[in-house]
Order: C-alpha cells, then sequence, then structure tokens
C-alpha cells in the first residue's frame, strides 16, 4: 500500500495550478496526478516522492487534504494487461472504487493505482503472479 | 447573583419599579426631546401611564429616527451631563450616535458586572476582552463590568489573532468575551499555533453582538474546554448588558429593572402574550443620556413563559433566531441565516462557515449556501463528497422547509470575521452592492 495525497478543490480557474505550485516550492516531484471532477468541486489526487512533505506543504497553504492508501500493481505491458489485473479482482468479487496509470521513469511496465475497500486486494493480485509496487520504491519513508 | 436585591426581586415589586421609573421616563423625554413631544402632541397623548399595559398604545422609535437626529437630537441631557458618545455604523447609512450621563456609565457597569457574574465569573477571574473597544459597545461595556465585578481585565480588543492566543495563554486567561465566531477562529489560530485551547485554564466565555446557534454553542464549549453564555445589548439601548444567560442556559434574563420588554406582531405591531413570537421591543426606563421608548430592535424572539430556576426574578428572552432585516425570503418562505447554521452544525463532514449567497438567474432570484467541508474529512471519493453535498441540501430542505441549492468549498476559503461575521452576500445588484 502506498499514500495517495487527496486534495479538495474549488472549480476555479488558477486553483490548480495554486496547488502544482505549492508542491513545485515545496520541492515535492510528482509521479502522478488525477482530476476527479464534478460541477461544482474536483478531488486531485497525487502520487510523488514526498507525501509527507506534501500534505504539510498544502495544509499550510489552507488546502483541504486528506491521504488515502492505495494499491500501486506494476501491469504488464502488452494488450489486455491491465484487463488482467481487474479481472483477477472481479472474480474475487472485489470492487475498484478507481483506477490510474502511471510509469516510472526508465521502467517498460506501467503502474496502475487502484483503490479498493478490501484488505484481501494485494494478496489475490500477488496470487495471480502481479507484482504489487512497495512504498520504497516511489518515496522515501519519512521518518518518524 | 451581583445584585441579589435587584435580580431576585418579587415580581409585583418590580413591577411597581418598573412603573414608576417608566412614568418618570416620560415625563424625561416630553420635556428634553422635541422629537417625543411632538409624537404625543401630534396624537394628542399626554406622556403619562397609570398601568404599565398602557404602554402599548405609546408611539414607537425606529432606528431612522436615531438617523434623523443625528447626532445628539435624541438626548434628553444638557450636553453637560453626557460623558460618553457610542456609534453604531449600521450596515447601511447614517451611523447612529448614542449619549451616556455618568449615571448611564455606572448602571451599565453593574448590569455588565451582573452579566459576568451569570457567566460563572468572580473577583478571582482574568477576563480577556476581544470585543472591539472604540465606538462600538461592546469592548468598553464589557471592560467596565469587568471592572465593576473586581476581576481582572485585559483590555486587549479586537483583532491580532496570534497575538490573542498568546495572551489567552500566558496570562491564565479564564473567561473570554467575544463574538461567537471569533471565539472558533481564536480556537482554531490556537489549534494552528500548536496550543490545545483545552488545556488552558480558560474555563467560561460571554459571547453575543451577532445570532447564534444551539448547535454553535456546543462546538464551542467542546472546542475551548468552557460555559459558553449567550448576552444581548445593543447600542441603541445600552450595548450588551441588556440580558444574559444564567448558568441554566434557557433563555436571556431581561434586566427589567432597567428595560421594558415587549414582543410585538410585526404586522399589526401590537403586543403578542408570553410564549409567541414576534419582534423585540425595548423601552427604557432609567438611562438618562438618550432614552428609548419602545425601540423596535428588528430581533426575533419571545418570551419564555414560566420562572427560572437560578432565582432571578425577570423574565427570560428565547436567544435570538432572527432579525427581521436579516430574513431573507425564498420562494415566499421566510429564511434566517441561523437556521441553515442550525442545520449545517448538526451535518457531520461540515464546518460551521458558511455564506448564503444571493444572485439572479435572468430575473430569478437564486439562492446558494455555500458551506466549507470539514478540515480532518477524507476528502478521497467524489461519490462521498456529492452525498455529503445532498446530505447537507435535504437537511436544508427539511428543517426550512424550502429547498436552497448547496456549495461545498474548501477549508478556511470563506472569510474569518473578527467582528460580526458576513453571512449573507447579496449579489443581485452588482452596480450598487455594498
Amino acid at each position: 500500500m502506498i499514500d495517495q495525497i487527496s486534495v479538495f478543490l474549488e472549480n476555479e480557474p488558477g486553483r490548480l495550478a495554486q496547488l502544482c505550485r505549492t508542491l513545485g516550492d515545496a520541492g515535492v516531484n510528482m509521479r502522478a496526478l488525477m482530476v476527479a471532477d464534478t460541477e461544482s468541486f474536483g478531488v486531485v489526487r497525487i502520487i510523488c516522492d514526498r507525501p509527507q512533505a506534501a500534505r504539510d506543504a498544502l495544509e499550510a497553504a489552507s488546502f483541504g487534504v486528506s491521504v488515502a492508501r492505495v494499491i500501486a500493481v506494476e501491469v504488464p505491458d502488452r494488450p489486455g494487461g491491465l484487463a488482467d489485473v481487474l479481472e483477477a479482482l472481479g472474480e474475487e468479487g472485489i470492487n475498484v472504487e478507481y483506477a490510474y496509470c502511471f510509469v516510472e521513469p526508465g521502467s517498460r511496465a506501467a503502474v496502475d493505482v487502484l483503490k479498493v475497500d478490501d484488505e484481501r486486494a494485494a494478496a489475490v493480485l500477488e496470487s495471480k503472479g502481479l507484482r504489487i509496487v512497495r512504498a520504497g520504491e516511489i518515496y522515501e519513508p519519512d521518518p518518524s | 447573583m451581583f445584585q441579589p436585591e435587584w435580580e431576585s426581586m418579587p415580581r409585583e415589586r418590580l413591577e411597581e419599579v418598573q412603573l414608576e421609573r417608566l412614568r418618570a421616563t416620560l415625563r424625561r423625554v416630553y420635556d428634553n426631546v422635541p422629537l417625543y413631544r411632538e409624537r404625543f402632541d401630534e396624537a394628542g397623548l399626554a406622556p403619562e401611564v397609570s398601568t404599565l399595559a398602557e404602554l402599548a398604545d405609546l408611539p414607537f422609535t425606529v432606528k431612522d429616527d436615531l438617523r434623523a437626529c443625528y447626532p445628539y437630537g435624541l438626548f434628553a441631557a444638557p450636553r453637560s451631563e453626557i460623558v460618553r458618545v457610542h456609534a453604531s455604523s449600521g450596515t447601511t447609512g447614517q451611523i447612529t450616535v448614542v449619549g451616556y450621563t455618568a449615571n448611564d456609565i455606572s448602571m451599565w457597569a453593574d448590569l455588565m458586572a451582573r452579566t459576568l457574574a451569570a457567566a460563572g465569573a468572580t473577583r478571582d477571574d482574568v477576563v480577556q476582552v476581544a470585543y472591539g473597544y472604540g465606538l462600538f459597545t461592546g469592548g468598553l461595556g464589557v471592560h467596565y463590568g469587568s471592572e465593576r465585578l473586581g476581576a481582572l481585565t485585559i483590555p486587549i480588543s479586537g483583532g491580532n489573532t496570534r497575538r490573542q492566543v498568546q495572551v489567552l495563554v500566558d496570562f491564565g486567561v479564564t473567561v473570554l468575551a467575544c463574538t461567537p465566531s471569533y471565539s472558533l477562529l481564536l480556537a482554531e489560530t490556537a489549534e494552528e499555533m500548536g496550543v490545545d485551547p483545552r488545556s488552558l485554564p480558560l474555563r467560561a466565555g460571554v459571547f453575543g453582538a451577532e445570532p447564534w446557534s444551539e448547535n454553535m454553542r456546543r462546538q464551542i464549549e467542546s472546542t475551548l474546554g468552557i460555559r459558553a453564555t449567550d448576552i444581548y445589548g445593543l447600542s441603541e439601548v445600552l450595548g450588551p448588558g441588556v440580558a444574559t444567560e444564567c448558568a441554566e442556559q434557557h433563555g436571556l434574563h431581561v434586566n427589567e429593572d432597567h428595560f421594558i420588554i415587549e414582543i410585538v406582531d410585526p404586522a399589526t405591531l401590537r403586543p403578542v402574550p408570553d410564549g409567541e413570537t414576534g419582534e423585540v421591543v425595548f423601552t427604557t426606563i432609567t438611562k438618562e443620556g438618550i432614552p428609548v421608548l419602545r425601540y423596535r430592535t428588528r430581533d426575533i424572539s419571545r418570551i419564555i413563559p414560566g420562572e427560572c430556576a437560578c432565582g432571578r426574578t425577570s423574565r427570560r428572552m428565547e436567544r435570538i433566531t432572527g432579525r427581521t432585516d436579516d430574513m431573507i425570503i425564498v420562494r415566499g418562505v421566510n429564511v434566517f441565516p441561523s437556521q441553515i447554521e442550525q442545520v449545517l452544525a448538526g451535518v457531520p463532514g461540515v464546518a460551521p462557515h458558511y455564506q448564503v449567497i444571493l444572485g439572479k438567474r435572468g430575473s430569478m432570484d437564486t439562492v446558494e449556501v455555500h458551506v466549507e467541508v470539514a478540515p480532518d474529512l477524507a476528502f478521497d471519493e467524489v461519490r462521498e463528497l456529492e452525498e455529503l453535498q445532498r446530505t447537507v441540501r435535504g437537511e436544508i430542505a427539511s428543517a426550512l422547509a424550502v429547498s436552497i441549492g448547496v456549495k461545498l468549498v474548501e477549508p478556511r476559503s470563506i472569510e474569518r470575521s473578527e467582528g460580526k461575521a458576513k453571512r449573507v452576500v447579496d449579489l443581485r445588484d452588482a452596480t450598487g452592492g455594498e
């Protein structure tokens, strides 16, 4: 499981830019960004190299921030790769709340980010021979 | 009680005192204030009553009378006896001025000492007065009462919130006086500064100058770890000190030995029986500088029938539920911002920071409530946020019997006020708006 930063944003011109600038000024490097939007607001989901620093910087700038735990799984680089991943979960009756992909620099495989509310998910994927990406591969764990 | 001989006076005796003082006040305004003399003469009324019930036949005073007599026209004492003025800006138009004689200032200090005592304060307390000092009556009103009580009084005035928190911590403050919305900003700021307000010796607060709900009281009490007391007053009548809650927290005792309260039907302007809701009207019966006869406050409330367990014999006014001029009419339904606040405070996931936005779409008036999501909400799933938005909308619709659009906005995005919170934003007249 890895930490994903979720930010509540009003639909306003320039607001997403302010968010990105805040992260940039804090020296946070983003790996992936996904916006889910409605008519009046959106939720921005971010995978980055320093989630705790990102959270601190955004909170200091009065953004509404929360941290969600998501699964990152490596997706085979061939047609039907993602379908295999999702079918593995579907067969076990595990529902995916949302999903998006990113590619790590220098890597041939894509990483799929999955939000599921089922503890079995990671084990199910591993039993199908899929590789779960560990937090330490994406960001340094914050000293605590 | 600070003045038990007055605060728990038998009611028959209290009414004798009221009648005697009302008669003296009528004489005083008739002899000294042209506006009152003209009104009585034009109506063919003598400035006399033989019972308290006859008060209902006398003319009202309204805010516009104070504006028309700006600055000193309603003063009933010679200028040489006036020792202080306060003024109220109002939201529109000219400011209005009120004057106090030395006796008025002393009476006011007594009434504010009663208020602080009713909130649980004693001479051993440390009182931080975070109401604005200056022309606004809040700061100096509480200040004199706190000194009269004998408490250690900190005249910090409003604003500079981080410094307020520093003083709260360093000075061992036990009683806080400010607007209810400012107390929550102080709590929020304290937490940002790493101070847990509940860990402080602070134990009581007197909050007024804006309407607030029972839910907001509970939130203030749990966030700050205090007992929160609602206080009431307005500059035209005195300033703070007109009425206050006691430890029962069930209605505000009106200082009836100094003010006669009436509740009138806003349409017919006739008094309604105790228990019924209407506009609050006050007549001052001891003030010298600027007595007012039947002043229409525009505040909506009712008298709570029955005796109070605290031993005070004065009647209680229910906490203000709205103002006749804050009232918004949405598709024919009367809506008070305080009702919306009451709903929001009961929905987990949203903060009690909101604004009612009045706009126009074509020729149609629109109303939308903007409410902040709670800063500790898990924001991850759009579906849950949409569900929250629907819940707020549904709760408002069922409580107010009218459907109002709801928009969730970001935490801390609604401007925080250091004085009275701005709850209604009117965008309908974009060219001439305030």
